[in-house]
């Protein structure tokens, strides 16, 4: 393999510039990287290939000579992905390596068929693989991204109210699955604890469907607040909700439900010994001053 | 640490649990619980577990195994302080420590207890 | 699956069950698992650790970090000499409130991970392994 190596070095100006000017313009992505930071990682990746091929087979790309060429080709990879590089332009990126190189191991070996096919076999094996570790380590990066965007929209959208001291609100809007159920129950035993909340009633006038598993999950989320020392109540149970818990046998008999979150609010309040009062004094609206008027 | 210490407010006990407890420690503090109710005519324990990261099915039968005994002594026991996470898995693992009272705070676990203490001394006069 | 990196420790006292607790919080914080996941590992890790003590007569816990892919993991191996369960079904069910006995907290510690699997033999021992994902 040690031909692949030694031609490479003794090409290495010629063939990355070959290289650079293969690469179409749409791939080059000028808006996204410069000139010279283009030309900076294919001199580091020729390099990289060179000892790479120098300490196995190109096959090998998992051991540990290659360590370095996979770390360089996937930390490039990963910010193209972060950049906005499309998986193509990346992989094409690796891949247009093979027409100067290809030019530069016939040129070596224009009287020798045999080894001319072996070398460019194996250097097409070579960048076929390392196009293979950038693609994975450009996948792994997006993947990345959407869970972290995933999380963030989960964290959004499980909002804690506080409606009185100590009495918290929490309103679920849209399906509950597994994950986000866990989120809401870490978010509502974290705001108890913090706001040092009594009461939690947890509004489901938004969840268009409670299966088995979502009523599973929000009996867990009520067993853990009470281990803790909080009452949960459940309000925003609509009719066929009600209908579909006693349809699947969900036994919610240690739970408190209210219709609607104000008769929820209310009970906590009571709970927590409070009452609510009118004060006495005449309303000043316009409106009621109007009809005193009329009344004289 | 050999021994978790259990302080004295009037009829009432006091116990913060902060370090990673053996078995032998935990066991230990079920004696001393006991003994002292019956030492200082105790009428209420507190239990701050605010510090444990970890509340195994041992320790809560401890816990379980403390306010029952505390009971039949004639004390009422609170549990305070339990940490979010340890709730989520005392779920999962399916302890739901019967018997013993919890509560976010000291003040609502004061609440609990001499709370339904003053409410008795009405209902007598 | 590749094991990335593995540590053995005795559990001969119940000071090593604490031990067992404190390594493998260790370990989650280092794989960066959630606060909620780190306390389910390690709360297993503990039911595991005192079984392998009370029930084994002592033994070992072997914790291995792992890689799948994209995924990294962390595997809890315990294995003691022991006398064995001969029911395992049954200990899988059996809950906290039958006290002393087989109250083992296996079907517990199952639903604190996410891979559980356990092989017994009486008069030999048992060996259970559990994994928890990120």
């Amino acid at each position: 393999m040690n031909d692949l190596a030694e031609i490479i070095s003794q090409n290495e100006d010629r063939i990355r510039a070959e290289w650079i000017r293969s690469m179409s313009n749409t791939v080059q992505r000028a808006d996204l990287i410069s000139k010279a930071e283009l030309d900076e990682q294919c001199r580091d990746i020729l390099r990289a290939i060179v000892a790479g091929v120098k300490t196995s087979r190109p096959t090998e790309i998992s051991s540990s000579g290659w360590a370095t060429g996979r770390e360089l080709l996937s930390e490039i990879s990963a910010s193209r992905a972060r950049q906005g590089f499309s998986p193509v332009e990346v992989a094409t990126f690796v891949l247009s390596l093979k027409q100067p190189l290809f030019a530069a191991i016939r040129e070596k070996f224009v009287s020798s068929q045999e080894k001319l096919f072996d070398t460019i076999w194996s250097a097409t094996e070579l960048l076929d693989r390392l196009a293979l570790v950038t693609t994975e380590a450009y996948m792994a990066t997006r993947e990345e991204l959407i869970l972290r965007q995933q999380q963030e929209l989960l964290e959004l959208s499980t909002p804690v109210v506080k409606l009185w001291d100590g009495i918290l609100a929490l309103p679920i809007i849209g399906t509950l699955d597994s994950a986000r159920t866990q989120v809401v129950m870490e978010n509502l035993l974290e705001s108890v604890v913090a706001t040092n909340s009594k009461y939690a009633i947890i509004d489901i006038t938004g969840v268009p469907t409670v299966d088995t598993l979502v009523a599973q999950h929000l009996l867990k989320t009520i067993t853990a607040a009470r281990l803790m020392g909080a009452e949960c109540i459940i309000s925003g149970v609509r009719p066929q909700i009600a209908q579909t818990i006693v349809h699947l046998g969900i036994n919610l008999e240690d739970v408190v439900t209210k219709a609607k979150l104000a008769d929820a609010f209310a009970l906590a309040l009571q709970r927590s010994g409070r009452t609510v009062v009118r004060s006495s004094s005449a309303p000043t609206s316009p409106i009621s001053n109007l009809f005193a008027k009329r009344e004289d | 640490m050999d021994r978790i210490p259990v302080l004295r407010m009037g009829s009432l006990l006091l116990i913060t649990i902060q370090v990673d407890m053996h078995d032998k420690l935990a066991l230990q503090l079920q004696d001393d619980v006991t003994e002292r109710i019956s030492e200082w005519g105790a009428t209420g324990v507190l239990i701050d577990i605010s510090s444990l990261e970890i509340v195994d099915s041992f320790i809560g039968r401890m816990l379980a195994n403390i306010a029952a005994m505390s009971r039949v002594l004639g004390a009422d026991t609170v549990v305070v302080g339990m940490q979010p996470a340890v709730a989520i898995t005392l779920v999962e693992l399916g302890m739901s420590l019967p018997g013993v009272r919890t509560a976010l705070s000291v003040e609502a676990a004061m609440e609990l207890l001499y709370g339904a203490a003053t409410r008795a001394d009405d209902a007598s006069t | 699956m590749r094991v990335l990196n593995r540590e053995v420790m005795p559990l001969k006292t119940s000071s090593d069950v604490v031990m067992a607790r404190q390594k493998v919080r260790l370990w989650a914080v280092d794989l960066k698992f959630s606060l909620v996941d780190q306390t389910k590992l390690v709360t297993a890790a503990s039911e595991l650790a005192r079984n392998a003590l009370d029930h084994g007569k002592g033994g070992s816990m072997t914790i291995e970090s792992l890689s799948n892919g994209s995924k990294s993991g962390l595997r809890l191996f315990f294995e003691d000499q022991g006398p064995g369960i001969p029911d395992i079904e049954q200990a899988l069910k059996d809950g906290f409130t039958t006290g002393s006995g087989m109250g083992l907290g296996l079907g517990g510690s199952k639903r604190l991970v996410n891979e559980f699997s356990i092989e017994s033999e009486v008069g030999k021992g048992t060996r259970i392994s559990v994994i928890r994902w990120k």
